[in-house]
């Protein structure tokens, strides 16, 4: 890309009337774009273009590998899309039982942990965006103060033990209930999308703060919530941390715990027979890997495309100072 | 152009402000009393939440006196013998810490510097294209890696660059470079774990850009298009200042996560073979605490961690505010 700032050409310049065809030259009359503007322009496509391509590549490799046959996958003939088209990787994904729990505890965590979280969320950001609450900003102060400084692993661990959560499902629920970020995000969308006239005509009516809040404000924040719900649903979905340090029984595992331990400490596990069939078994586990990164993404990015605009919406509420 | 990057959009009291805003809180005791009594179903909602904030925030915070003892299962936190500063002088004489200190700033100053112009550079060219299939597909497709979880990005990163299946190395077969084994040699470790955050991450930073480079008075644009200025020095002189605000609160609170560097990925990522520069303070308490059970060391060298962020987080947002006004809060 140039870098080289030229003196602004006139801008007005009438496009040349010679071999250009009408269409171009009406064009190029209306935009009135210099030269060195389009050349600006073509930098930036190109710009964008190998992003896209970047960004997309070591996907569509993923995604082409995950369809070919283990024996393609383990010769490195598949680029971007699949050789000896093949199903294999997907059927050793399902008929693993690790995974299948997996899934399923995800699951569980995933639904449960979002109603927890939300609900917890809404409880306490909704107070804290009535301005006529005493105290509120001492108790947000104390809230946002968690996000700059933490008491750390340890501490936060004995705590866990100390309640009594250590291997249990609601390990993975409870401690990591409410985001400080998302408490924000509700807090400034209740401020700014209910009106305090709104609250005052419903105390006229004589409606209570609880209903008010079930029947008025729950209603008017429904894309709100259905974002701060999609936050903790993928944060659920993807996180093993905590799995990692609270599980101890691995039936309980999340699937991207299970995950790391098939795909980055590669214990599938399985006795060997002969030769060829260890070299079988690893190919096929070499594709299932492929599948299972597949498989194992492919809720996420099937809700994503629909839910981007809401999910941007949310960044931008929450980037809101205030 | 010094007089184009001084116009700023005119920073009007929005109407809200103005509105009239019924009964306000009347600070005090007694204020309080009142509030209780008409809000108490408001205030009970909150209990359960702060309850929340208490046991799993405030409480942590209080068991980091563990630091300054000697830990014992049977007597507890808090009847556990004090050591005073012991915990502390054996981790900062301890032959790793310099290696530790060394490689949580190195790993997560590259990242800021990485991550940050990046960002900024693909909300800058975004915002050049008008709106279209092109720019929709590049904005949905750079955006989605950041969906994806932590362990399948590490999985995928190894799997690319395995030596023995990975598409990279099968590139530099073709050129005739012998395929080279990235994640087993601690030089590229590094590289490895800022780029793949790069990928994961920059289509998702780049939409704050994004909404702040849409909320520059088209004005500006106007006005300097009639001064004759082309598309790179509006970006220079309207867009750049436009965005500054927030190029400095994202990187205030970047720098300020410095010393909290993903656990997450340095762990995924790291094998023997390049813990030497893999080895983070993160990853370091979790062995030597959980892994060990030296609970005392590792809460000494967390709290160690947590209030070197804390500090730097102040200084970076006192500087940010110095130089350009704008901070974390103001």
């Amino acid at each position: 890309m140039s870098t080289r700032t030229e003196m602004p050409t006139l801008p007005a310049a009438p496009p040349k009337p010679t071999k250009r065809t009408e269409r171009r030259a009406a064009r190029a009359r209306r935009i009135r774009e210099s030269r060195t503007d389009r050349i600006f322009l073509f930098c930036v496509y190109l710009l964008l273009a190998v992003f896209l391509v970047v960004v997309l590549a070591p996907l569509l490799y993923i995604v082409a590998s995950s369809f070919s046959s283990p024996e393609a996958v383990s010769a490195g003939r598949v680029l971007f899309w699949p050789v000896d088209f093949s199903l294999r990787g997907y059927h050793a994904v399902f008929e693993n039982p690790q995974i299948v729990q997996g899934y399923l505890n995800s699951l569980f965590y995933t639904v449960v942990g979002t109603i927890v979280s939300v609900t917890m969320t809404v409880a306490i950001a909704y107070p804290m965006s009535r301005r006529t609450l005493v105290g509120r900003n001492v108790v947000m102060t104390a809230i946002l103060f968690t996000m700059l400084f933490t008491g750390g692993l340890i501490p936060t661990y004995l705590v866990v033990q100390s309640v009594g959560l250590l291997d249990t499902r609601w390990a993975l629920i409870v401690p990591q209930a409410i985001g400080v970020w998302q408490v924000i995000i509700a807090r400034t969308y209740f401020r700014t999308a209910i009106p305090e006239e709104l609250v005052e005509a419903a105390e006229l009516d004589g409606c209570g703060d609880l209903r008010f809040l079930w029947s008025v404000v729950i209603p008017l924040a429904k894309p709100m919530i259905a974002v701060v719900a999609l936050m903790y649903a993928i944060m659920q979905w993807n996180s093993y941390f905590d799995a990692l340090i609270y599980l101890k029984n691995p039936d309980l595992f999340p699937l991207q715990l299970v995950l790391r331990n098939i795909l980055i400490l590669n214990t599938t596990g399985g006795g060997a027979v002969d030769a060829s069939v260890v070299i079988q078994r690893q190919q096929l586990a070499d594709l299932l890997k492929y599948s299972l990164i597949v498989v194992a993404s492919v809720p996420v990015l099937l809700i994503y495309p629909f839910v981007a605009r809401y999910f941007t919406k949310g960044i931008l509420i929450g980037a809101v100072k205030g | 152009m010094a007089t184009l990057t001084t116009i700023r959009p005119p920073a009007g009291e929005t109407p809200a402000r103005s509105r009239r805003r019924g009964r306000r809180e009347r600070p005090g005791i007694k204020g309080l009393r009142r509030s209780l009594r008409r809000h108490w179903t408001l205030y009970l909602l909150m209990v359960v939440p702060l309850i929340w904030f208490v046991v799993f925030k405030y409480i942590p915070m209080s068991n980091a006196v563990l630091a300054f003892k000697s830990y014992n299962v049977i007597k507890g936190i808090w009847g556990s013998p004090w050591v005073g500063w012991q915990n502390f002088d054996l981790f900062f004489h301890n032959p790793v810490f310099w290696t530790l200190v060394k490689n949580t700033f190195v790993l997560s100053l590259y990242t800021v510097a990485a991550s940050f112009p990046i960002a900024i550079i693909l909300a800058l060219a975004l915002n050049e294209v008008r709106t279209g299939l092109f720019k929709k597909t590049v904005q949905l497709v750079t955006y989605a890696p950041y969906f994806i979880s932590t362990v399948v990005v590490v999985s995928m990163t190894i799997l690319v660059l395995s030596p023995r299946l990975g598409i990279v190395n099968e590139g530099l077969g073709f050129f005739g470079v012998p395929s080279v084994d990235f994640l087993g040699n601690p030089d590229y470790f590094r590289h490895i774990y800022v780029w793949s955050d790069v990928w994961q991450t920059t289509g998702y930073s780049a939409v704050i850009y994004l909404a702040a480079l849409a909320g520059i008075d088209p004005a500006l644009h106007e006005a300097a298009k009639v001064d004759g200025a082309g598309r790179l020095r509006r970006i220079l002189h309207v867009d750049l200042p436009g965005i500054m605000p927030t190029a400095v609160i994202i990187l205030v609170l970047a720098v300020g996560n410095i010393m909290a560097i993903g656990f997450e990925k340095a762990f995924l990522l790291q094998n023997p073979l390049n813990l030497s520069e893999s080895e983070i303070i993160a990853t370091y308490v979790y062995k030597t605490g959980l892994l060990n059970a030296d609970f005392s060391g590792a809460t000494a060298v967390g709290l160690f961690n947590s209030v070197i962020n804390l500090a730097l987080l102040l200084m970076v947002n006192t500087i940010a505010k110095r130089v350009t006004g704008n901070g974390l809060w103001s």
